[in-house]
């Protein structure tokens, strides 16, 4: 099987982590991931506010792109990119005109094999991955799936949509104590985080709040737009609620690389703007 | 020489919008045979027969073919037309240019030349017809009711009241149905039980009903007048007939702590046990699969304790065969229950209740004797919220319709939650309120004005639990879509009523329509709401789709005159589509060879062996014989036949080749 990776823009800047944790992840499950050929932006929340023909075209030469060179499958771990390029897969195949209309405006023949996979799905096909793990995470968390993982529930097609499992089911592999809660799939404010501060730091400010009066030492996330709003946001989120709030939030190829003893550096863990106090050799230990 | 008539209708305009029918009867005038060909604008209108009628006399027609809608809907119309006119109705057929071809395609030169097609192949088919005689068979006046709901109750008791023996099937140890449970009932707000239990009693003590409780139906053969049914008496393990109803054995019964299904789970039974005090029959079961003894080998105590010696571990399941002559279906309905929901917490939470429950817990008989406790701590709960379409009207969830007895229902559990916590806050989350009915838009209209619900128009999102109250968030979208969040103490999910667990099994066991949902299907939505496709077979309550009390009265009365109306007859007119053997005169006498596969291959037992003797009484051959009684014509013998000597009458051999031969040879013939 040959998988093709899309990083989307946040993977090379504000989630630059996320890349390198997950690359460090592949390498050592043994996988490469090879990017898909002269990729380009995926139109994220712009492009479908102005040009539904856009909001298209773009993932599809993505897409097409990948396809040519033959890969069976792309993996999109930014979860707005993997909505983007899911739901157009989705619409050009169910409309062959439409399909023959974007190829046309791309300039590139989409044919519909190269299927689309996000962070989980993919995690969730390593066979045997608790053999991997050599340093348990031995940790109360809180799995927050975001929106866009799991909708629009009839054209992505992956878990529940309303108490999705898929991340809490992951992080038991790993060693974790997954919390039961009720905001897996709450909007944390999204892209109003540039132009509404205020309701991402009460959204998001709600989110954490509940993981932490559950007991939950770790936030475990898969969308970088979760967690920008949910990391660097902090400052407001804290301001809001009048106290300090101090529990991590960390990517699932961050809390995987330290399950399989990768150093902290070599998975960006030092990026972040809640500190992470894990030492990379004692992942288990309870000094988050 | 044959004269054949052919009638296009324009079924208003549901035919003449996509078919040219005018080309189709100039087409149709110049197949040979046709004798006369004329289109109209209704063929099933009293003009439009009169057509039929006339045509038949004036031009002494040898058959008719109106080409109009399915035969389902009007070949018995045109039939009895034809009758009436002197021709056998048997020579009459209908060619469906309407389901078959104005529905499905549009308008267009190759539809009209398919219509054309089709009445082509019916014109040669019908050359080939022969005159049949109907079948006379007799009617067993004795009505099986499958269900003993407040619908199949009703049922018994008007075909009981009008002279019939009735056989009442219930699969639970008590009748009475979901109404039993029931607190109070809207419009009115009368007492369930107070109004339901006099007729329970009335139909145990009716001269003209036998019940059998914890029965199942276990299979049905026959046909309309004439159904075998078997009947699967459950051992109750005692006999009843010296069981007195004391119930001393439920008091001294060691093993006491099961899950009521009669309180919906909020309240606790002993393992022999009746469903309610008020039970019909007031005999006890005992519940095999709880009972220590028949777990362990170990206590009898009942056995030990009761007066009479009723009590036996041993009874085998009975089974009890009876002849009737129609069948009333009455098994009613279901309710999800809130383990569906994820966004609620798939039944964790054990305050997040379901309608039924609510209805335990308001009733005065319920497990907290009708005082308003909340199940986890029985706490008095000072909020409650109530979601209405908690999975109807959701195709999400894949239950697209409205359950319509909530609205209603949930109306009725925010004033009740009133009248018993006085300072109590209700609020019902809905998506519109649907209150059709005679004096139902009142009722909700008093709970809103007078009763002091706070009704919120919009959905829920989640309820989820935080210190110990349950966070109910949803958005109110008469304020503009404002997010709302409400600290409720119990939650009332309405959850969406669905097909009875086994309606499914049931409606194949009796070969009765259902749709995507399991409700069995009426034979016509609206005119023929009460009857399945099925003859003999008739419907009431809420086995059809979610009902209230009176729709299902109501409905229930329906189908008790329809069997009425059955019994009335002395005989039954069947229509003889049925397989025949052939037979000829000596020395064939028939081109069976007596292998009698078909005796193995018929669904029916329809197949006999007949032996044909000389004069001198001796053996010549044995061949099938079919039993016009038992068969249903439904054709499997006659792919079976290896000497092609089985035919079905009206769709012999002959008569598909025909048809057949008209396609391929279109064009040809008529050029
Ligand atoms: C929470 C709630 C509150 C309600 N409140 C009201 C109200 O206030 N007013 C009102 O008018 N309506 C109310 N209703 C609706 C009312 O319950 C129904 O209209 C009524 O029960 C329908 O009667 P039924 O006989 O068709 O079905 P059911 O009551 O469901 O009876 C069916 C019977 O058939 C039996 N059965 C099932 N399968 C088989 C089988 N295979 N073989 C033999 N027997 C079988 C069952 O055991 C049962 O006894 C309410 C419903 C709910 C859920
Ligand atoms: S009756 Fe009312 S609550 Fe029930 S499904 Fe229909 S609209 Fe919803």
């Amino acid at each position: 099987m040959k998988t093709g990776f899309y990083p989307g823009c946040s993977m090379k800047g504000s989630a630059r982590e996320y890349s390198e944790s997950l690359l460090a992840v592949a390498g050592a499950l043994g996988r490469t991931l090879p990017e898909v050929p002269d990729w380009n932006c995926c139109g994220a929340t712009a492009a479908h506010n102005l040009d539904p023909d856009l909001a298209l075209a773009l993932p599809a030469r993505i897409l097409a792109a990948a396809e040519n060179v033959g890969m069976e499958e792309v993996l999109v771990p930014c979860a707005a990119c993997y909505s983007r390029l899911k739901v157009t897969r989705h619409e050009l195949l169910e409309d062959e005109q439409l399909r023959q209309r974007i190829s046309g405006l791309v300039e590139a023949d989409y044919r519909g094999s190269t299927e689309v996979l996000n962070i989980l799905e993919w995690l969730s096909r390593v066979p045997e991955l608790e053999k991997h793990v050599k340093k348990p995470f031995q940790r109360k968390v809180a799995c927050y799936y975001g929106c866009l993982l799991v909708r629009p529930a009839g054209i992505v097609k992956f878990d529940r949509p309303e108490d999705p499992q898929t991340m809490d089911l992951l992080m038991r592999k790993l060693g974790a104590e997954p919390i039961d809660w009720a905001f897996k799939t709450e909007c944390c404010g999204a892209g109003f985080s540039v132009s509404r501060t205020d309701l991402v730091a009460k959204l998001s400010g709600h989110i954490l709040e509940d993981a932490v009066s559950r007991g939950a030492e770790a936030m475990i996330v898969a969308c970088p737009m979760c967690h920008l709003n949910l990391d660097m946001r902090r400052p407001n989120i804290e301001k809001r609620a009048g106290k300090k709030i101090s529990i991590p939030v960390i990517y699932i190829t961050q809390a995987l690389g330290l399950a399989m003893g990768l150093p902290a550096k070599k998975l960006g863990l030092h990026r972040h703007k809640v500190a992470v106090k894990i030492s990379a050799a004692n992942a288990a230990a309870k000094d988050i | 020489m044959a004269r054949i008539g052919v009638f296009i209708c324009h079924c208003g305009e549901n035919i003449s919008a996509t078919v040219d029918v005018k080309k189709v009867a100039a087409a149709a005038a110049r197949i040979p045979g046709v004798a006369h060909s004329v289109e109209y604008k209704y063929m099933c209108s009293d003009p439009g027969q009169q057509l039929v009628k006339n045509a038949i006399r004036e031009k002494n027609l040898t058959g008719v073919v109106v080409a109009a809608c399915s035969p389902r809907m009007h070949e018995p119309t045109f039939r009895r037309a034809c009758a009436e006119a002197g021709l056998n109705p048997f020579l009459c057929e209908m060619a469906n240019i309407r389901e078959h071809c104005s529905w499905v395609h549009e308008k267009g030169d190759a539809t009209t030349e398919k219509a054309v097609d089709i009445v082509r192949t019916l014109v040669a088919k019908v050359k080939k017809n022969k005159a049949l005689q109907p079948i006379q068979v007799p009617v067993t006046k004795v009505a099986l009711v499958i269900g003993g709901g407040i619908a199949g109750i009703q049922s018994s008791l008007d075909i009981a009241n009008a002279g019939h023996r009735v056989i009442l099937v219930e699969r639970e140890p008590s009748i009475g149905g979901h109404m039993s449970q029931l607190s109070e009932t809207f419009p009115t707000l009368d007492c369930s039980q107070c109004i339901l239990t006099p007729r329970m009693v009335e139909v145990a003590q009716h001269p003209n009903i036998t019940l059998y409780s914890y029965a199942e139906l276990e299979s049905l053969d026959g046909f309309i007048g004439n159904f075998k049914a078997r009947i699967r008496k459950k051992a109750r393990s005692l006999d009843e007939t010296l069981c007195t109803g004391c119930g001393l054995c439920m008091q001294k019964c060691p093993t006491r702590r099961i899950p009521s299904e009669f309180d919906a789970g909020l309240g606790l039974r002993p393992a022999i046990y009746v469903p309610f005090p008020q039970a019909v029959p007031n005999k006890p079961v005992i519940d095999r699969e709880h009972c220590t003894y028949y777990r362990t080998g170990k206590c009898r105590l009942c056995e030990k304790i009761c007066p009479t010696q009723a009590i036996r571990f041993d009874q085998p399941d009975e089974i009890v065969e009876v002849d009737v002559g129609a069948i009333v279906l009455a098994t009613g309905f279901d309710i999800k229950h809130s383990d569906f929901f994820p966004e609620y917490g798939y039944g964790r939470y054990p305050d997040v209740i379901d309608g039924l429950q609510f209805e335990r817990l308001a009733s005065a008989s319920g497990p907290t004797l009708g005082e308003m406790r909340r199940p986890s701590d029985g706490k008095v709960p000072e909020t409650v919220v109530f979601i209405a379409c908690a999975g109807s009207r959701d195709p999400a969830k894949g239950i697209e319709y409205c359950s319509k007895i909530c609205c209603m229902y949930t109306a009725k559990h925010a004033m009740l939650y009133r009248h018993k916590v006085h300072g109590g806050k209700p609020y019902v989350f809905y998506m519109d309120v649907r209150a059709g009915g005679k004096m139902y838009e009142e009722f909700v209209r008093r709970a809103m004005e007078e009763e002091g619900v706070q009704y919120v128009r919009g959905r829920v999102s989640r309820v989820f639990e935080r210190n110990g109250k349950l966070v109910v968030k949803g958005a109110d979208t008469l304020l503009g879509a404002r997010p709302i969040e409400i600290e409720a103490d119990l939650v009332v999910l309405a959850t969406a009523a669905v097909a009875q667990p086994g309606a499914e099994e049931l409606a194949q066991k009796l070969h009765v329509s259902y749709d995507t949902h399991q409700f069995f299907a009426e034979a016509h939505p609206k005119l023929r709401p009460v009857e399945t496709n099925t003859a003999g077979i008739f419907l009431a309550g809420a086995c059809q789709a979610p009902k209230d009390i009176p729709e299902s009265v109501a409905q229930a009365s329906g189908a008790a005159a329809k069997v009425a109306a059955l019994f009335s007859q002395a005989e039954l007119v069947r229509d003889p589509l049925i397989a025949v053997v052939d037979r000829q005169a000596p020395p064939v006498y028939s081109s069976c060879v007596g292998c009698f596969l078909c005796q193995s291959a018929c669904p029916y037992q329809a197949i006999e062996k007949e032996e044909i003797r000389g004069r001198d009484g001796q053996l010549i051959k044995t061949v099938a014989k079919v039993n016009p009684g038992l068969c249903q014509g439904c054709g499997t013998c006659v792919a079976f036949c290896r000497t092609k000597s089985i035919d079905i009458q009206g769709f012999s051999h002959e008569q598909v080749h025909a048809e057949v031969l008209a396609l391929l040879n279109r064009g040809e013939r008529d050029a």
